[in-house]
């Protein structure tokens, strides 16, 4: 039995969703232009990883064999239209700059992931710290990836001016590629490359 | 037991109720709360574009309540331009586009319009004496990746742009996306939306333009994002002639209502 310890910092840096699984980077690259809705984002996975863990590691010896997959996506879906209705409601800006992608949260591999892979054979309280675990993981590299790409996209930090725009009467002008897409996978390419040089029994054999 | 094809669906039946009653409960006590937010959200935009904020501005709901008591919604016909008493307050431009009964397929436009509503929402601000200071009018139009929805007030002449703002596009941030950087915006303020002869004048220009009085018609292109300030142009072109809000901007101009 694993000691809860690892079970949270493993997918920190030794077993990352996004670095080593490369798993839910669709959203990686979609909501780290600024690091405010990075962070919404990241806190959204967060509590779904936990939640959606806890609750099919509750019904794990209940849930058929057959249509388990089915009834975690069920569970999941659901727990994202919660989020996404308490950010419409409460958040209201930032879920308008997250747009589609609070829902596409259900799509996100990293949480059926974890709910097959961990929830389906461990107790409640042991599936909880997992997620929160995988849900940190992915929310680090997210807020790596953000904080990168506002600060040379954007110059800012948290809308913050750092750098100040040469449009605006400062210094800095921005690099373009940094708010596109592209930046994000260039950003997450030197990520997982920094982090096997750190660590090299995570590359892969050819 | 576990296993069977009525277990099976038994827990699934299960699940799937639960679900539901979670999602439900969930929207519906959260809905008035959504419903204030996209209100003040739309009345945010428009002191905005007016000027009665400043785009930074995070004003508070009873701020935004005070500065919009100036506004008057109205609802107007199109084709005639004309007042009606439709309640403002529950009509939505966005869903009437979508509905036979309040709109109708568009004549050839180049603004990438399909169906115009025949009914839209339009904000008045008057003195005391009911003489006009400045109109909102919503615009919107295809930009390169989609829709762009936005407000253009127009000044007491009807002519001189006070503002314009949009608040929902889909365009590249950084190239395209700039419609909504504020310094480009108040580019538009003090342009020319008509020109001597009447018909809609104002275009996004390729490079940069004059200041408002030396080049009234034009505002500066948004660099690498010709097709947004096309967008950006046709709608324009499309919204404030026949078709859009000429019939309304006619009879304000012949200062009746």
């Amino acid at each position: 039995m694993a000691k809860p310890r690892d079970v949270l910092i493993d997918p920190l840096f030794n077993n990352n969703p996004i670095a080593l699984q490369v798993l839910g980077i669709c959203s990686a690259l979609a909501v780290t232009t600024q690091m405010d809705t990075a962070f919404v984002m990241s806190a959204a996975v967060i509590f779904v990883t936990m939640s959606s863990s806890f609750f099919v590691s509750a019904l794990r010896n209940l849930i058929p064999t057959n249509i388990r997959i089915i009834v975690q996506l069920t569970i999941i879906a659901s727990l994202v239209i919660v989020v996404d209705q308490i950010l419409q409601a409460y958040l209201f800006e930032i879920s308008k700059q997250l747009s589609v992608f609070v829902g596409l949260i259900i799509t996100n591999c990293i949480i059926m992931g974890r709910a097959e892979a961990y929830a389906m054979q461990n107790p409640p309280t042991m599936s909880i710290v997992d997620g929160f675990g995988n849900g940190l993981g992915y929310g680090a590299i997210l807020m790596a990836t953000a904080f990168v790409r506002e600060l040379f996209g954007s110059g800012s930090v948290f809308g913050a001016t750092v750098f100040p725009l040469a449009a605006e009467g400062g210094w800095y002008t921005p690099n373009g590629l940094m708010v596109l897409p592209p930046g994000a996978f260039f950003i997450i390419g030197f990520l997982i490359w920094a982090l096997r040089v750190w660590k090299p029994n995570q590359v892969e054999d050819d | 037991m576990q296993g069977s094809v009525l277990y099976n669906l038994g827990f699934a039946a299960v699940v799937c109720v639960v679900c539901a009653i979670v999602v439900s409960s969930a929207a519906v006590s959260l809905r008035d709360r959504q419903q204030v937010n996209r209100t003040l959200d739309m009345q945010r935009n428009v002191l905005v574009t007016a000027g009665f904020a400043t785009p930074d501005e995070r004003p508070t709901p009873e701020e935004i309540a005070t500065r919009f008591a100036d506004f008057r919604q109205v609802v107007i016909e199109l084709e005639t331009g004309n007042e009606t008493d439709i309640d403002p307050t529950s009509f939505n431009p966005r869903l009437a586009e979508a509905d036979p009964d309040w709109s109708r397929p568009a004549p050839s436009n180049n603004a990438g319009l399909t169906r115009v509503v025949t009914h839209t929402l339009v904000y008045e601000v008057r003195d005391d004496d009911g003489a006009l200071d400045l109109v909102v009018l919503p615009v919107h139009g295809l930009g390169l990746w989609g829709m762009l929805y936005g407000f253009i007030a127009l000044d007491a002449d009807l002519e001189t742009i006070r503002g314009l703002t949009y608040y929902e596009h889909k365009e590249t941030p950084g190239l395209g996306g700039e419609v909504d950087n504020p310094r480009w915006k108040s580019l538009w303020n003090g342009r020319k939306a008509f020109g001597p002869d009447g018909e809609p004048a104002i275009s996004v220009a390729r490079g940069l333009a004059g200041p408002p009085d030396e080049d009234p018609f034009r505002v500066d292109g948004l660099a690498g994002a010709t097709m947004t300030s096309r967008g950006v142009t046709n709608m324009m072109r499309f919204w404030l002639a026949g078709h859009g809000f000429g019939a309304y901007l006619d009879r304000l101009r012949r200062g009746d209502g």
